[in-house]
């Protein structure tokens, strides 16, 4: 691994979009950023602007009116970005996969870097795929 | 010549002050850290983030903007920090006096990187950045006539010497200025000069990322914001360093003194964090009137009893 790479996965700071979501998904990220997970050990930080951000969270069904959104959010970010698909809406669609607005799981429209399945994914899963992430 | 450009480039200037801001700012978000029951990110963590935005990330320049002045606005932030950050670590560290009025030019100086930030956000074209500017220029101009007062304090105390060095000295024969009751009035009012100056938590609303997302700060990506984290860096490390001269007595290096020198500078940035973790973000009219009046009053009182003596 070089510095360069070192130095990125040393210091992630992530940004999160959440598509049309049912809010569980939302509220289990926001726990892992709590006294009792804490990604800040691993460097991670909430970010509010999508320029700052290294990785871009994203979780909820994609429908026909966020794909636009999200395409945007990706094109604005600064490259590298790694972007990753959380919970069964992100990473399949679950039980919206057969909707008539659905518009496709997150890699039909952006390359997804990893994938955490879960409805809702437990805090611990999250760690493990963000470990999952830092080893890939 | 050669000996002015290391005193601005590496001891005590730009590379020292922002090592050794990089340390405090690990410092500020291990305390925050500890005081949310956290464990906190590892020692290197503010080189890490510095060298990841310098070397990886890609810089994003605004499509509607002014595109040189949004890139020049950062490097002038790290000029205008560094060079004031010389200027008030020459006298601390005892390695140059100094020159007479340098107080008047430290003064400037320290509000060139708050300037910059405004004009690389309104620079920027992004109408977020543009109230994040307008409410920066409104903290500057609430907390800056109170700086001044604070000043004039000093300078009073000191028998109207307007040498930093000269203030240094007295206080080493005389104790500390904090040691009486106009100093500690005038040491409290420093301190949330700092808090607004830094833009940490109750004035932090140019930055604030759950409102405005990170305001001022938007357009900024890669090379340039690195170099706004540098500045940053550098003001949390002679703002602290500057409070600790004016008022407590400097700094010494000699022996034993070097640990006190030390933990004057922890327990005063130690300072800043509890302020910052223990209070809300307070709107921009509160904070203005915060220090229009009840701090302007403070200052005021403080200098009225030096005048006296106390």
């Amino acid at each position: 691994m070089g510095f360069k790479e070192f130095c990125f996965k040393k210091s992630l700071w992530l940004f999160h979009f959440g598509g049309a979501s049912c809010n569980n998904c939302d509220i289990e990220i926001l726990d892992c950023l709590t006294p009792r997970y804490d990604v800040e050990r691993f460097g991670m930080l909430l970010v509010g602007s999508i320029r700052h951000a290294d990785v871009l969270l994203v979780n909820g069904s994609i429908n026909q009116r966020d794909k636009s959104r999200l395409l945007e959010l990706y094109e604005q970010a600064p490259k590298p970005i790694l972007v990753v698909a959380i919970g069964a809406c992100g990473c399949t669609g679950g039980i919206f996969a057969e909707g008539n607005t659905f518009a496709g799981p997150v890699d039909k429209i952006i390359p997804v870097d990893a994938y955490i399945p879960g409805c809702p994914p437990k805090p611990e899963a999250i760690l493990a795929g963000i470990v999952k992430l830092l080893n890939k | 010549m050669a000996e002015q450009l290391f005193y601005f480039l590496i001891f005590p200037g730009l590379l020292f002050a922002a090592i050794v801001g990089g340390l405090l700012s690990w410092y500020d978000r291990k305390i925050t850290a500890w005081v949310q029951f956290r464990k906190g990110p590892p020692l290197f963590q503010p080189f890490y983030d510095f060298l990841k935005l310098l070397l990886v990330k890609e810089t994003i320049l605004p499509k509607h903007g002014s595109k040189g002045v949004f890139l020049a606005a950062p490097v002038f932030a790290v000029f205008g920090a560094s060079i004031a950050g010389v200027f008030i670590l020459l006298p601390l560290l005892g390695i140059e006096t100094g020159f007479k009025g340098d107080i008047i030019v430290i003064f400037y100086l320290l509000t060139i990187p708050s300037l910059t930030y405004i004009i690389g956000a309104l620079a920027s074209g992004n109408p977020l950045a543009a109230v994040g500017g307008s409410r920066e220029m409104k903290l500057i101009l609430s907390y800056e006539l109170t700086f001044l007062l604070v000043l004039a304090g000093i300078i009073q105390k000191a028998g109207m010497t307007i040498s930093f060095n000269e203030i240094i000295s007295l206080q080493t024969i005389n104790g500390a200025f904090a040691g009486s009751i106009s100093g500690i009035l005038l040491f409290i009012v420093f301190i949330f000069c700092i808090q607004a100056k830094l833009a940490l938590v109750p004035f932090d609303m140019p930055e604030a990322e759950t409102e405005i997302s990170e305001g001022i700060m938007i357009e900024y990506s890669g090379t340039p914001y690195a170099m706004i984290k540098m500045a940053k860096y550098i003001m949390f490390f002679i703002l602290p360093a500057f409070l600790i001269g004016l008022l407590w007595g400097g700094l010494n290096f000699e022996g034993i003194n070097i640990l006190w020198s030390i933990l004057k500078i922890l327990f005063v940035v130690l300072l800043l964090t509890l302020i910052r973790n223990t209070n809300p973000r307070v709107k921009i009219k509160q904070a203005i009137r915060y220090f229009l009046v009840w701090m302007n009053l403070l200052a005021i009182i403080a200098i009225v009893l030096s005048y006296f003596g106390l």
